[in-house]
């Protein structure tokens, strides 16, 4: 039987996608503005956030409102809390691409320290993770988001790389460690959106079997 | 797979509440004709002691007419044949020698729609001891005082006692009627859709009654409010066509439900 109820949650499921979408965008433009030294993207791209936050906030009203309206159970509630958790997370990736920004304003008022190599493959695999964490999410696919639960450690591992290789820099010449440090922030936040892409795959398990797989050792 | 050993797993699961060991009945492939139309279909499980058991399903899918079994009301159906075994506190009830009285002194029972006795408040009350023998009037007073603060009715009834019972409220008339069931201290108590002609107000103060009720007794409530089974109750039960479909944790149930029917009963995708 075909419900009102099931209209709205696809409206709602619409609505989460646009804001993912939207997300994705922001983090490969924050990684843009660093790599080709654009600054400009990288004001704009700060400027659009604001979409992100508006976004964030429709779609909690909208849970909060079809929760105490349609008093959901099983599947349809495990949706809903779903939902309002991973909009969260979806919001703060949207803030660490506005702090990718802000650092790559900052480098860009300098000389290149150095090509970003394994800044970019960290951005990749991190979209990469955020992108099929929403195609989980869409799909209801299980398998997918625990794929992207064990990506994760590829991420971390390159973070970690990223900050042994800017530490030589910085013992190698003090003048460097304004900009590492710098670099080190944003290998950060890349590390920092993949942990927000692996919860939200985690609550996708979460929403399709009812089972909590965070904080478990995989 | 048997619905005891499917229940037994989502029981232990909640390691909080200890007393779920302790069932209070035990039912064994019950099955129920009403002469040629199976009812209840090799029902299998444990009510447990001093909990909300209840059972919710779509009209005609059997929950009433199992809560009916648990006291032997279809005794007073006609061409109604069962078979199996339900078991409270350890006795047999479908023993043909059994003592029906006795046993519904022990099982005492709710009704949909209030039904007050058209005499005083205090003869509702002291209906039930009456017949077991009590006649000595402070032993009365003590128990009809007892049984309507155990029913949350004693401080809006106790300066007219003698009131008739018919001029109390709905929501009044119905905890009168829970009071009647207490007096005689039964093990049991069954609820059939105890709410469904009360307001929400009236409907809130009877819920509350339950859970305080539960500490003494074992309660059976058959709803289909789900949002009230999922309020009041510790083990729900989802009934289809005479089956029980799917029985375990409350909280498990009405989150993540192990079958599609339950599933789709409770989301309101059904039919």
């Amino acid at each position: 039987m075909e419900r009102i109820f099931d209209e709205e949650l696809k409206a709602l499921k619409g609505r989460i996608l646009a804001l993912g979408g939207l997300v994705e965008e922001q983090v490969q433009r924050s990684i843009k503005a660093l790599v080709d030294r654009d600054s400009d993207l990288a004001r704009t791209t700060i400027e659009e956030d604001h979409r992100v936050n508006r976004m964030e906030v429709e779609v909690d009203e909208e849970c909060v409102r079809l929760i105490a309206l349609r008093q959901p159970a099983a599947g349809d509630l495990r949706f809903l809390t779903t939902a309002m958790k991973i909009v969260t997370d979806l919001e703060r990736m949207g803030d660490l691409a506005v702090d990718t920004c802000e650092r790559a304003l900052e480098l860009n008022e300098e000389p290149p320290l150095k090509p970003y190599i394994d800044i970019p493959r960290m951005a990749d695999a991190a979209q990469r993770m955020l992108k099929e964490a929403l195609d989980a999410f869409v799909n209801r696919d299980a398998a997918l988001a625990r794929k992207v639960c064990r990506d994760d450690d590829f991420v971390d591992d390159l973070n970690k790389q990223v900050f042994r290789e800017l530490v030589s820099f910085m013992v190698e010449d003090p003048h460097t460690i304004t900009r590492a440090i710098r670099i080190s922030f944003i290998s950060k936040y890349l590390e920092r959106v993949a942990d927000h892409a692996t919860n939200i795959a985690e609550m996708v398990v979460y929403m399709v079997e009812g089972r909590i797989i965070r904080h478990m050792v995989p | 797979m048997p619905i005891e050993t499917r229940l037994s797993p989502d029981l232990h699961a909640n390691a909080s509440t200890e007393a779920l060991e302790s069932a209070m009945v035990e039912i064994r492939n019950l099955s129920l004709w009403y002469g040629e139309k199976q009812a209840l279909k090799n029902i299998s499980m444990d009510v447990p002691k001093n909990r909300i058991t209840a059972y919710i399903g779509p009209s005609g899918c059997g929950k009433t007419t199992l809560l009916r079994c648990l006291n032997r009301m279809n005794d007073l159906v006609d061409g109604v044949r069962t078979s199996g075994t339900i078991r409270i506190g350890g006795t047999d009830i479908q023993d043909s020698a059994l003592d029906v009285t006795e046993l519904r002194k022990r099982v005492g029972m709710v009704f949909q729609k209030s039904n007050p006795f058209p005499k005083s408040i205090y003869e509702n009350a002291a209906y039930g001891p009456r017949i077991l023998g009590a006649s000595d009037r402070r032993e009365l007073d003590q128990i009809v005082e007892r049984s309507l603060r155990g029913a949350a009715l004693w401080d809006e009834v106790k300066d007219r006692l003698n009131d008739s019972a018919l001029g109390l409220s709905g929501g009044q008339q119905q905890r009168l009627c829970i009071a009647r069931a207490i007096a005689v201290e039964p093990d049991v108590l069954l609820m059939d859709e105890p709410c469904s002609a009360l307001d929400p107000i009236a409907t809130a103060k009877i819920e509350e009654l339950m859970i305080g009720l539960k500490r003494r007794y074992t309660i059976v409530i058959v709803t289909h409010n789900m949002q009230q089974a999922a309020r009041v109750s510790d083990i729900t039960g989802f009934m289809l066509m005479g089956e029980l479909v799917e029985i375990g944790a409350t909280r498990d149930l009405f989150t993540n439900p192990k079958d599609r029917r339950t599933e789709d009963y409770i989301t309101g995708r059904f039919g």
